[in-house]
């Protein structure tokens, strides 16, 4: 049985930097993946000097200056150590102004804070990565991990929903990931013209068009809410059990370490506990309107 | 050559069927094969068939004008094809188009219904096959309407 989503080391270290004391990193390169969503790579001004690590499901704290921080996933190569990416989609006034950012404008960085995906407990198991949407930018580190470390892992899965052909994202890499040997990869779209030939459906549909075997494998799971409720009931239907299913939330997140409880779900702190959960430490109080 | 009963017994949509509904059923079938574009059927026409997919993709559309040809969902390889054939006035709700060359198993509808009629135990064999992908289509067209995938602040045209 996989224990846990593992704990960071955020707060417990004396000599550790201020978690609320932002760094100021620069924009080195940005790449529109979307309509509205673009990657930044963000690094120092001292050219090679490292920026802080992370582990795959992680995210930081970007401030737009002037406008306000807000959380975002970190979705690079966690083995680059030079430049941290984030994938950032426009949908209010901070995310808008981050995604306006242009190589060479400073941006604010706290973190990384949260659990992380159980990649190395996964180690000897099947690993289904399904994502919905802006889902997989919490899920690309986890492939990059997984391909860096293959022959760690049984058969490997990634099943992606978008909304439109338009809305796919990374799509350079999901043509290179469907040649990677030794990786599933199927991509559902939920509605398409007849340019596209692949699969039209809701996510969950692409499960019985992968091969794995349910007790040995270990799920990991990210996008809307409904759909995290959706797959991981199926994926149970079909004999995995819950403490192998992993899913990554989203609240209100403001100080990222646990003070200020605006993302606090049941027992639970998002930003402390999480993002990252086994599925059955918070089937139930997912199933809360009012928590 | 295979016989069409031997394709039924293949078929996942039949699996453990007892052997005399399937060679009751087979009375009604016959094999059928769509090239790529070709249209299995079409939003308004008389739904007189029920596919079981043998190999291929079929793509089920919505033509929209100025749009072109919307597609919701692809049906593939072991799964089954069209359901307006059970329900009166038995017309099809959408376009379904092969994507890639396709081969199916075609059901003549009325056939099928006749037998179910004059068997209930072949219409409850048939309806406990039927009503677990059609639950399942319904649970994620809802998912799929709730559109959870959109930006709210997106604007509207």
């Amino acid at each position: 049985m996989i224990q846990s989503a593992r704990e960071s080391e955020n707060g417990t270290d004396r000599s550790a930097p201020d978690p609320m004391v932002p760094r100021f990193l620069r924009v080195r390169r940005r790449i529109r993946e979307a309509t509205d969503v673009v990657s930044l790579e963000i690094g120092s001004d001292e050219a090679g000097a490292p920026v802080p690590g992370f582990r795959p499901g992680q995210f930081n704290m970007l401030y737009a200056f002037g406008v306000g921080e807000i959380p975002i996933s970190v979705s690079g190569d966690p083995s680059t150590t030079s430049s941290i990416t984030h994938t950032v989609r426009a949908v209010g006034p901070v995310s808008a102004a981050l995604a306006e950012l242009r190589p060479g404008d400073s941006v604010g960085v706290r973190g990384p804070f949260g659990t992380c995906w159980p990649v190395d407990e996964a180690a000897g198991y099947d690993v289904l990565v399904v994502a919905s949407g802006i889902g997989l930018v919490p899920l690309r580190p986890v492939l990059y991990h997984l391909l860096r470390y293959r022959e760690a892992h049984g058969r490997v899965a990634l099943l992606y929903g978008a909304r439109t052909p338009r809305d796919l994202l990374y799509r350079r890499e999901l043509d290179v990931w469907r040649r990677t040997p030794n990786l599933q990869v199927r991509v559902t779209l939920s509605r398409a013209g007849p340019e596209w030939v692949g699969d039209v459906g809701y996510v969950t549909g692409l499960l019985p068009k992968v091969r794995f075997t349910p007790t040995d494998t270990i799920a990991m799971v990210c996008g809307p809410e409904p759909m995290i409720r959706s797959t991981a009931r199926e994926l149970e239907s079909i004999g995995l059990p819950a403490t192998q299913i992993f899913v990554s939330l989203e609240r209100n997140m403001k100080c990222a370490i646990g003070f200020c409880g605006h993302c606090q779900l049941g027992p639970n702190f998002i930003c402390k506990d999480g993002p990252v959960f086994r599925y059955d430490r918070v089937r139930d109080p997912m199933a809360v309107r009012e928590l | 050559m295979t016989s069409i009963e031997e394709l039924l017994r293949l078929h996942p949509f039949l699996r453990g069927l007892p052997g005399e509904i399937v060679v009751l059923v087979a009375g009604c079938a016959k094999n059928v094969v769509f090239q790529p574009n070709g249209f299995v059927f079409r939003e308004g026409g008389d739904a007189d068939s029920f596919y079981l997919v043998r190999h291929g993709t079929v793509a089920l559309e919505s033509f929209v004008p100025g749009r072109g040809p919307i597609s919701f969902l692809t049906v593939k390889s072991g799964e089954i094809l069209g359901a307006d054939w059970l329900v009166p006035p038995y017309r099809w709700s959408f376009d379904a188009r092969a994507v890639e060359l396709t081969r199916a198993i075609a059901f003549d509808g009325k056939c099928l219904r006749d037998k179910c009629e004059a068997d209930p135990r072949v219409g409850y064999e048939l309806m406990k096959r039927f009503v677990p992908p059609l639950v399942e289509r319904l649970r994620t067209a809802r998912l799929q309407s709730l559109d959870l995938l959109d930006d709210p602040k997106r604007p509207r045209k």
